[in-house]
């Protein structure tokens, strides 16, 4: 077969029409996903920066009349923090265990297949039906009643699939070359994983638990269900009905009252910007900890 | 410190299918000692199983016998972690911790295998990291990470790594095929000073490399695809390099193979 020598020529017209039409659908597409980030974003500060103030943070909704103006999230946000911390207490080391067991000692093992499947169906749970089954379970069967800790078990029925599943990718990102090189210096298994294979997939399981932290910190349904709700302080998050901000948005935005609907924006501004910080402070850790630092 | 190797009729499998066969050989310590041949014959295969690395992969097993110095490796009772800290390895692929400093690297065979101080720590990692030819070149750094220097460096690092836990034995698998000539010189005229003291073992493709650093050569070779690899012949390296006794073994160093 004689084959014709190549000819160096310009990009044809229709190559670069071509290329122009799909760079320009990207741009669309961006657009579509940004656009309501951005709106989202401008109306809860516009709305929710009006009562962003001192005594909106330091204050419950106690003792303050439908009409007042007034009042705070204090007790929502005491609340928010201590149910998302427990929940992440609960869920971390287990879901971080069971990623270790599927990767390093699963090895396509019956019980590292179900797991993993049940793992799969975790994910799918809708997150009223964590809380009915905490609900059903845990306050009505054992009779312990509404709590903040209630919550949590919901809430981290709901985290551990997520903290399962990104920590086991990056686990399984870790390269098998490190694994036979700790082998190789007669390092045993367990102090392989804790101190060569954990470290080297640290950063990517730090930002793995911050999303599934972000996930759960917005959970309406479920804390409906469990942590009931109060316009009170209530410290204790195993004893008593307490509050979370998603709470507090939802039961101020259906007061009829230009006063409470300030205060739902502003608990919403609040939850956003609780999740921003604690993203600062996981991208802080991952950064500090990076190898790359010293470089 | 070196160590004789005694092997008797060792298989190892993958599974069921059985990737070399029927090999017996005594490498000698205070020497170095090449595996040649053609790839998937089994070479690396065997390598591991000298430090009991092969049955790390899921479903890999041996049968047969290996002595270490009048100690069974494979013995019923024997820890294949301690085995692991006699015998070290250094791999194809420079593999330095890439979460830990130079110093940490070097340091990490000894830390993770027990407490050791700080001051012992740093003499140990200094006397490997000037036995692995590496010392005056990290000197100033040697809290930057490991995966920062080059690949013949990083290489370098790795047998530094592997020597910091004094072992009996160094196996090498392939240390050099990532390499460019120069730090495969550099490679090459540390082994000829680690044989003082280490027996070492050494898997290459390059057979002017075997000539060059090797003791005695070991040529492997399997009958066809699927087969599992054998011992073909070994011998003194010049020996093998000039007047092999096997026609497959001049075949395949002349380049004739196949």
């Amino acid at each position: 077969m004689t084959m014709s020598p190549a000819v160096i020529t310009r990009v044809s017209f229709s190559r670069r029409l071509k290329d122009r039409v799909v760079l320009g659908l990207v741009w669309l597409a961006f657009a579509v996903a940004v656009v309501p980030l951005i709106s989202v974003l401008w109306l809860v500060i516009k709305n929710g920066i009006a009562r962003f103030d001192l005594e909106f943070l330091t204050h419950s909704m106690r003792n303050i009349g439908a009409r007042d103006a007034g009042g705070g999230a204090y007790h929502a946000i005491l609340g928010t923090l201590e149910q998302v911390g427990l929940a992440a207490l609960i869920s971390v080391p287990v879901g971080l265990l069971t990623a270790i067991y599927l990767v390093e000692y699963g090895q396509n093992r019956q019980l590292a297949r179900s797991i993993s499947f049940f793992v799969d169906v975790m994910t799918g749970i809708p997150s009223v039906v964590a809380g009915l089954f905490v609900l059903a379970f845990w306050v009505l069967v054992l009779g312990l009643g509404y709590s903040g800790f209630a919550g949590a078990l919901a809430l981290s029925i709901l985290m551990m699939p997520t903290v399962v599943r990104s920590a086991e990718e990056m686990l399984r990102l870790v390269p098998n070359d490190l694994r036979e090189a700790s082998y190789a210096l007669g390092v045993p298994k367990w102090k392989t994983i804790t101190k060569i294979v954990f470290p080297t997939a640290f950063t990517g399981i730090i930002t793995g638990v911050m999303l599934a932290i972000a996930r759960v910190a917005g959970e309406t349904a479920p804390l409906l269900l469990t942590v009931f709700s109060t316009d009170s302080i209530n410290e204790d998050p195993f004893n008593g009905p307490q509050m979370g901000l998603p709470l507090y948005v939802f039961d101020q935005a259906q007061r009829p009252n230009v006063t409470a609907v300030d205060r739902a924006w502003t608990g919403a501004l609040t939850l956003i910007l609780i999740v921003m910080l604690l993203n600062l402070v996981a991208r802080l850790i991952a950064w500090w900890r990076s190898p790359a630092k010293g470089r | 410190m070196a160590k004789q190797i005694e092997v008797s009729d060792l298989d190892a499998y993958y599974g069921s299918h059985k990737a070399i066969e029927g090999i017996t050989m005594t490498i000698e310590p205070r020497s170095v000692t090449a595996f040649i041949g053609p790839s998937g014959c089994g070479k690396s295969t065997f390598l591991r199983t000298l430090n009991r690395m092969h049955e790390v992969i899921p479903g890999a097993h041996v049968d047969g016998k290996i002595l270490l110095e009048d100690q069974d490796l494979y013995g019923p009772d024997i820890d294949p972690v301690s085995v692991r800290r006699t015998v070290g390895m250094v791999f194809q692929r420079p593999n330095p911790f890439p979460t830990m400093s130079i110093f940490d690297n070097v340091a990490a065979g000894l830390r993770l295998n027990g407490r050791i101080s700080k001051s012992e720590a740093e003499g140990i990692v200094e006397t490997s990291l000037k036995d692995a030819n590496l010392w005056n070149e990290v000197k100033d750094r040697l809290n930057k990470p490991g995966a920062g220097l080059s690949g013949g460096q990083q290489q370098r690092l790795c047998i530094a790594r592997a020597i910091a836990v004094s072992p009996a034995v160094l196996l090498m698998d392939e240390p050099c095929s990532a390499l460019d000539p120069i730090s495969t010189l550099a490679i090459e005229d540390l082994i000829a000073k680690l044989k003082n003291d280490y027996t070492i073992v050494i898997v290459t493709h390059n057979m002017q490399q075997a000539a060059r650093v090797s003791d005695r050569t070991a040529f492997f070779n399997l009958a066809g695809q699927g087969q599992p690899g054998k011992l073909v012949e070994m011998d003194e390296t010049s020996k093998i390099f000039t007047n092999p006794t096997q026609k497959a073994t001049e075949d395949y160093i002349t380049g004739r193979f196949g």
